[in-house]
């Protein structure tokens, strides 16, 4: 493959990144970063927690846990089970770059970038696209997103008093809101299933296992969703 | 928002690492399970069914029962501003862009208004 179709395909990724979860990264951090601050972190605690971690219900659980003083095997436990997601995701992204013997050398960095904003978008795009031009267009997506992540957690480390209360909340609440629109355009009858049930279940999971309600949710509604629908393939 | 000391008498460097290596512990897992699967496989498939599901059921949690800053503000405001969005998430054939611009909207004019 020319480097000028790998420059194409990484300003593609750029593109797409832009479109909308840069915006959806940088409004979560806003709030991440202030959070940190008002927990008495410092600001390369904060940034190196949204770049290394990346991963916002885990950073909010260390931040969250640290500020309460729970000695540290429990603050790192309940941040990884939070985090736990990046299992099956990193699972159903990987065997999109078979075939593509440098994004194989870089797994694990490719792996380390994933985000939840990053996945939904390379899911969509990914198959779409010549197996050569889905590693630059990851890692255009894939630094946008970063770049959103390590500004949104800056200004809402150093300027979240700055702006007005109902403007930090409500971008806040536009990551988990678009993601709610991201789900229902799920082009599969199981993911849409699957989607449905985890969305009823998790919060009524929450009441009763807060910590592990993410993998029971994930395991319960997906293998549902999974059975049902072959299920009903098999009637038709 | 006054802020408050960390009580945690552990280096934050030092917990942070920790919580970087359990989240990347995650990570290393889906890639070595990943190695093994066909992405025309049944397992590929189930794999997708629950991370759909998690993912859902991690971001309606946030939605209804949130924590942090989103827990200051009322269901009402945030049921109110995703059912608006819905609709026109539907009106405008299923359009990502639209929906989540008018949830927002909604959202941040309830808030706004309080």
């Amino acid at each position: 493959m020319s480097k000028e179709n790998n420059f194409s395909a990484f300003w593609i990724g750029v593109a797409e990144g832009l479109s909308m979860p840069f915006w959806m990264v940088l409004g979560s951090m806003i709030g991440f970063g202030s959070m940190a601050r008002d927990a008495g972190l410092s600001i390369e605690i904060a940034i190196g927690s949204s770049l290394g971690i990346w991963g916002l219900p885990g950073q909010v659980a260390m931040v969250e846990l640290m500020a309460v003083g729970l000695p540290v095997l429990s603050i790192v436990i309940a941040s990884s089970l939070a985090n736990m997601r990046f299992m099956p995701m990193t699972v159903v992204v990987m065997p999109l770059f078979k075939g593509n013997w440098s994004a194989y050398k870089y797994r694990y960095l490719l792996a380390q970038m994933l985000s939840i904003n990053i996945w939904s978008v390379f899911t969509r795009c990914g198959p779409q696209l010549a197996i050569e031009d889905r590693l630059p267009f990851y890692f255009g997506v894939s630094i946008i997103c970063l770049t959103g992540g390590c500004i949104g957690t800056i200004i809402g480390f150093t300027a979240a008093d700055l702006l007005p209360f109902y403007l930090t909340v409500s971008l806040i609440f536009l990551n988990p809101a678009y993601f709610v629109f991201v789900f229902s355009s799920a082009q599969t009858q199981n993911c849409l299933i699957a989607a449905g049930l985890g969305a009823c279940l998790g919060p009524l999971l929450y009441q009763v296992v807060p910590e592990w309600t993410v993998p029971v949710t994930g395991m319960l509604a997906g293998t549902v969703a999974f059975y049902f629908t072959k299920w009903v393939g098999k009637q038709s | 928002m006054g802020g408050k000391a960390i009580l945690t008498n552990v280096e934050p460097s030092i917990v942070l690492t920790l919580c970087i290596a359990g989240t990347f512990m995650w990570r290393a897992l889906g890639v070595a399970v990943a190695n093994h699967i066909d992405i025309s496989s049944d397992l590929f498939e189930w794999f997708n069914c629950v991370a759909y599901a998690m993912l859902a059921g991690l971001i309606s949690r946030i939605i209804l029962i949130p924590s942090g800053t989103l827990e200051t503000t009322l269901l009402f405001d945030r049921v109110v501003a995703m059912a608006i969005g819905l609709v026109v998430f539907v009106i405008f054939k299923r359009n990502i862009f639209w929906g989540t611009f008018t949830a927002f909207l909604i959202f941040l004019s309830l808030t706004a208004l309080r």
